[in-house]
């Protein structure tokens, strides 16, 4: 197996997710995009700690995986706010920090 | 002869289970529907613990399964109930940004493919690299990187925290 | 004669240290003057302490100065030329023109030098007791002061800019002192008039200094090393032949003008009459002995270049004696119509001044000069005496008709001072007045002036004449008004004096000095006329012992060895030698005694030219060197000299008691030397002569005398009213009343006409033309404000401003949609910029 196979493989999941944030109005699916970046992340990580020989890219591939569950509580738990006080959750209308 | 056939059958593995993992992402980013995006998900993140599993990390595998697909996804899908959204295909998912996001994502990309390929052209991972046992993982985590495993800990814990807080009613 | 010897060649002329320092005499006063001023009135007398000490000072100095002087002239051969003790400081030299300070005493200075430090101590004495009181006592003496000093400065002047400095100081002070009460609008009117009519003839002498250096000055840098200011450079340049006739005739003229304007000549006479609105001691100072003999003194100083410039010697008519003629005459013709007693002495003065300067114009220099010695004396005292009458008897009148007569009787020390001083006048032996005045007359006969010998003879005719008619009016006859103790209770006769009256107690309350107003005043009340104090009276009597005794100084008729005064004072027109000019005027601090005691000479080569200079050289580094009719032995050419000297030598004319040579100072030009004096010619004395004019002036005074009492005693009923029953003499009178309708002319025609344009033109100038300049300017401005205002301002400055502040507002607003608040948007440009940013990384790194 090459590496750059893996490698590209994380590079195409990371810019669809890029895509992905930039288009989707839906703050629910922008939460999905990011999570489709940090997988890629993940990916490399875990590609070049096989290269190397070593778990260190295992270790913080875990560590992402932690954090990326952390972030997505609390983005849900953002959304549901957002719900609660507008009725929606289109990421176009929340421009109040517009200016 | 076995270990050649073991690296085909690695490659071929690893060709299917990314285009799928490809398919769904894009899929992931075009869906009209928003459960069916979430599942979509699921699909691509199913597909990377496989990759991990060829990339000789099973810990991190059945991490991804149980902690991803399992929780991660199942709040994605209650979110997305408790936000009203539309059983079904929704109108508009995706704003008018996309003649900055496609330009903006195929420029990256092209980057980083035209980076990787100058950077690493042709260099072969390891081919009978032994497994990372979990006991590595943990002496890693317990041993080097401890301090972000607390800075971590915390982490979830301000997370769940900060989860309730935003999230009840009062 | 000559001495024929020999080896003594040399002529060493003494000096002292007063000669030396003469320069030092016109300090004294000015530094009295600049006392006086800051600290006059804090002084127990008021400040008069320091005019009196100074000018007695300058006397001392100036006496000492004198007798060095005498010691000097004394301690000379003969014929030598007695060099002045010049000195000179450079003040300012830039270009080739160098003015400079310094002293040039000479004959001349000394004697003006005494007479006026002599007289100004008496007169400062006076004036203590006549201005007692007075409003402005301390002014009056320091305005007294610096006139001294002015005078003194220009007496010892060595160059024409000094003289010109005392002379414009001069007439700053007489017009202080004229309007010393100007208070009243006559006499501050009389005040200007003074000046302006001085000052009309000071152009002349701006004038004549130029045209006179830009001449002169070439030659006498080359010649004398000294520049063409300087007086000796000017004399000697006169008599060298280097002048053109044109340049030396207008210089002289130029100058003449400016001694016409100061000595009160025809036509500009007119403003000394007025002058006596000034307090008497003023008058008897400036007005009659020292500033109005400036001009005279001018003449004299400067005699070489009038000597060439008029052609004195060589006509029988030319402008300086014309001009003094004819003043001698008109000013005595209006002595005669005159009410006050001081216009009487002023027209005496001016008809005395007109003596001078023909005496001058016809080559009388000597009796000129001596008679402003003894003139000084004599009018002087004629001045102090009408004060002493207006102050004790005629209760401050001078107006002989209404409040005088008869005062021989209460004043006997005026009278008969008064009586000296008038026989002095009119030119009585044995006064001083015989031996200046009739000198002059005389001597203008003889040079070839006959017709004006005749107008001399007719003015001591006059003179006697309307001399004995003041005398008759004041002190003979019976007392009128003041004179018989009227006392004018309602004003003062304040009124009736307003014109000629010298003090200004407009009511005793206005006095400071209140408890003696009031005393004098009722002591004139109480008492009448009688003899003024001692401050008075012995100054009077001082002065009248010199009217006798200053002739004898230069009694001709008893002789040669009489006649000092001529041996002190008069240049000798001898050539001098003049070597090495090579070094130049001195700088600054630098000082260049032209007439050393060192003035040695050790002549060894002589020439014998035709003529009859003969040169000696000098070995010394002394610039002059002075020649003389002494031939050394030692090249062994003598007698040849001797012969032809002594053969031509003797003046043709030199009969009795006068021993020199003729020189060709004056007839040709001096060869290798220079003349600083040209050749005069005096008049033997005859007593024939003398006895002509003691019988015209006894006749005048004779028949003065019958006509006074028969109009004035009398009343004889065909002389009273004479005036107005004969048209003739009615006209005549009328004309001399209006002073020949000279002011008329003066001041309605001449200044009007020209004043009056000239104050219309300016006033249209100053209206229309800079009013249109300065209203123009501004209305410039304010059109050129507002086009800058809208333009400018408004639209470029507010423009740019504005604009600044629309261009950061629309920079604002375009980039307002970046932070748009849409998380996408914000995740776009993150994105978006990290992709930029790999892709620059990638492409750099490639």
């Amino acid at each position: 197996m090459l590496l750059n196979q893996f490698l590209m493989l994380g590079a195409v999941l990371f810019c669809i997710g890029v895509y992905g944030v930039i288009v989707r109005k839906n703050a629910v699916l922008v939460l999905m995009s990011i999570e489709l970046i940090l997988n890629s992340v993940n990916i490399n990580l875990l590609a070049f700690s096989l290269r190397n020989g070593n778990a260190d890219g295992h270790t913080f591939a875990l560590y992402v995986i932690a954090v990326a569950a952390a972030e997505v509580g609390v983005g849900l738990a953002m959304v549901l706010l957002m719900y609660r006080n507008r009725r929606s959750v289109g990421l176009d209308e929340l421009s109040e920090m517009k200016g | 002869m076995i270990a050649s056939d073991v690296l085909v059958a690695q490659n071929v593995g690893f060709a299917i289970i990314a285009a799928i993992m490809v398919i769904g992402a894009l899929r992931v980013v075009t869906t009209k529907n928003v459960v069916h995006a979430a599942l979509w998900l699921v699909v691509v993140l199913a597909g990377a613990a496989a990759q991990y599993v060829l990339l000789a990390a099973e810990f991190v595998a059945i991490t991804q399964v149980m902690v991803y697909i399992g929780a991660v996804m199942v709040l994605f899908l209650f979110g997305t109930m408790l936000t009203r959204a539309r059983i079904g295909a929704e109108k508009d998912l995706n704003n008018k940004n996309w003649f900055i996001g496609l330009p903006i994502a195929v420029l990256l990309l092209a980057t980083m493919l035209i980076a990787l390929n100058d950077g690493f052209k042709a260099e072969k991972l390891p081919a009978d690299a032994p497994l990372v046992t979990t006991q590595q993982v943990s002496d890693q985590i317990f041993g080097p990187y401890l301090l972000p495993f607390w800075a971590l800990s915390f982490v979830l814990l301000a997370a769940a925290i900060g989860a309730i807080v935003l999230a009840r009613r009062d | 004669m000559f001495s024929a010897s020999t080896e003594a060649a040399e002529v060493v002329l003494s000096s002292g240290w007063f000669l030396e320092h003469a320069y030092i005499i016109p300090l004294i006063p000015a530094v009295a003057f600049a006392l006086i001023i800051f600290f006059g009135k804090k002084m127990p007398l008021k400040g008069s302490e320091f005019g009196i000490l100074s000018m007695f000072g300058a006397l001392a100095m100036s006496a000492g100065a004198a007798y060095q002087w005498i010691q000097r002239v004394n301690g000379a051969p003969e014929e030598a030329f007695i060099k002045p003790v010049i000195k000179t400081w450079t003040w300012w030299q830039n270009d080739g023109i160098s003015l400079g300070i310094g002293q040039h005493i000479d004959g001349l200075s000394i004697a003006i030098l005494v007479v006026v430090a002599f007289i100004s101590s008496l007169v400062q004495i006076y004036s203590t007791e006549y201005l007692h009181g007075d409003r402005r006592y301390t002014h009056f003496f320091a305005s007294l002061t610096l006139f001294s000093a002015g005078m003194l400065n220009m007496v010892i002047a060595e160059n024409m800019i000094q003289l010109i400095l005392g002379w414009e100081l001069m007439g700053l002070c007489s017009f202080m002192l004229i309007g010393h009460w100007w208070e009243e609008g006559a006499n501050s009117r009389a005040a200007l008039k003074a000046f302006f009519t001085t000052r009309t003839g000071d152009i002349g002498l701006l004038v004549g200094t130029s045209v006179l250096f830009f001449s002169a000055n070439e030659w006498t840098q080359k010649t004398l090393g000294v520049s063409g200011f300087s007086i000796r450079g000017l004399s000697a340049w006169a008599l060298s032949g280097d002048p053109g006739h044109a340049a030396i005739t207008v210089g002289a003229v130029a100058l003449f003008i400016a001694a016409i304007g100061k000595s009160g000549q025809f036509p500009l006479h007119t403003w000394l009459p007025d002058a006596m609105a000034g307090p008497t001691p003023v008058s008897s100072l400036l007005h009659s002995s020292t500033m109005v003999v400036a001009g005279v003194f001018l003449v004299a100083r400067l005699y070489p270049v009038f000597f060439e410039g008029m052609n004195i010697l060589g006509t029988s008519l030319n402008f300086i004696v014309l001009i003094g003629g004819v003043t001698i005459v008109i000013a005595a013709a209006l002595a005669f119509v005159q009410t006050d007693i001081k216009k009487v002495l002023a027209y005496s003065t001016v008809s005395q001044l007109g003596y001078m300067m023909m005496g001058l114009g016809a080559g009388a220099w000597l009796p000129a000069v001596f008679h402003i010695f003894t003139h000084a004396f004599f009018k002087a005292c004629l001045f102090l005496g009408a004060g002493s009458i207006s102050h004790s008897a005629s209760h401050h009148s001078f107006d002989m008709k209404k409040d005088m007569g008869g005062l021989r009787k209460f004043m006997p020390v005026t009278f008969s001072t008064w009586i000296i001083s008038t026989l002095a006048l009119c030119g009585v032996f044995p006064f001083s007045g015989f031996f200046s005045k009739d000198e002059i007359i005389d001597n203008v006969g003889h040079n070839g002036y006959t017709f004006f010998m005749i107008i001399g003879l007719s003015g001591a005719f006059l003179t006697a004449a309307y001399m004995t008619r003041a005398t008759y009016l004041t002190f003979f006859g019976e007392p009128r008004g003041a004179a018989a103790g009227e006392h004018h209770e309602e004003e003062h006769g304040h009124d009736a004096h307003a014109a000629h009256d010298d003090h200004g107690h407009d009511d005793h309350g206005h006095d400071s000095h209140d408890a003696h107003a009031h005393d004098s005043h009722d002591d004139h009340g109480s008492h009448g006329p009688r003899e003024s104090g001692l401050i008075i009276t012995v100054p009077l009597v001082i002065l009248a012992t010199l009217a006798i005794g200053s002739g004898f100084l230069n009694a001709a008729p008893f002789g040669h060895s009489w006649e000092n005064f001529k041996k002190w004072v008069e240049p000798r027109p001898e050539v001098v030698a003049v070597t090495d000019v090579a070094h130049t005027t001195g700088g600054a601090g630098e000082v260049r005694i032209a007439a050393g005691s060192t003035d040695t000479t050790i002549p060894e080569d002589h020439s014998a030219p035709a003529d009859e200079a003969v040169m000696s050289e000098s070995e010394t580094a002394t610039e002059d060197t002075v020649a003389h009719g002494e031939v050394t032995a030692v090249a062994g050419e003598e007698d040849s000299a001797h012969g032809e000297e002594a053969a031509a030598g003797h003046s043709t004319k030199s009969a009795e008691g006068e021993a020199h040579h003729e020189s060709p100072c004056g007839s040709e030009t001096p060869e290798g030397g220079v003349c600083y004096a040209p050749q005069l010619h005096h008049a033997p004395f005859k007593w024939s002569k003398a006895g002509l004019s003691m019988i015209i002036v006894f006749a005048g005074m004779l028949l003065s005398w019958l006509l006074c009492v028969q109009l004035y005693d009398r009343k004889n009923k065909k002389l009273v009213g004479l005036t107005q029953r004969n048209k003739l003499l009615g006209a005549g009178y009328s004309f001399l009343e209006n002073k020949y309708y000279l002011d008329t002319l003066y001041e309605k025609i001449i200044v009007r006409s020209i004043a009056h344009p000239i104050s219309r033109g300016a006033y249209w100038f100053n209206q229309n033309v800079l009013d249109g300049i300065v209203n123009g300017a501004g209305i410039c401005t304010k059109t050129v404000a507002g086009w800058v205002y809208r333009n400018v301002d408004q639209k470029l400055v507010d423009g740019a401003v504005n604009g600044a502040g629309t261009t950061a507002e629309n920079a604002g607003g375009a980039l307002q949609p970046v932070q748009s608040g849409k998380v996408n948007q914000y995740g776009a440009l993150l994105f978006g910029a990290a992709a930029i940013g790999a892709l620059v990384l990638v492409i750099i790194n490639f």
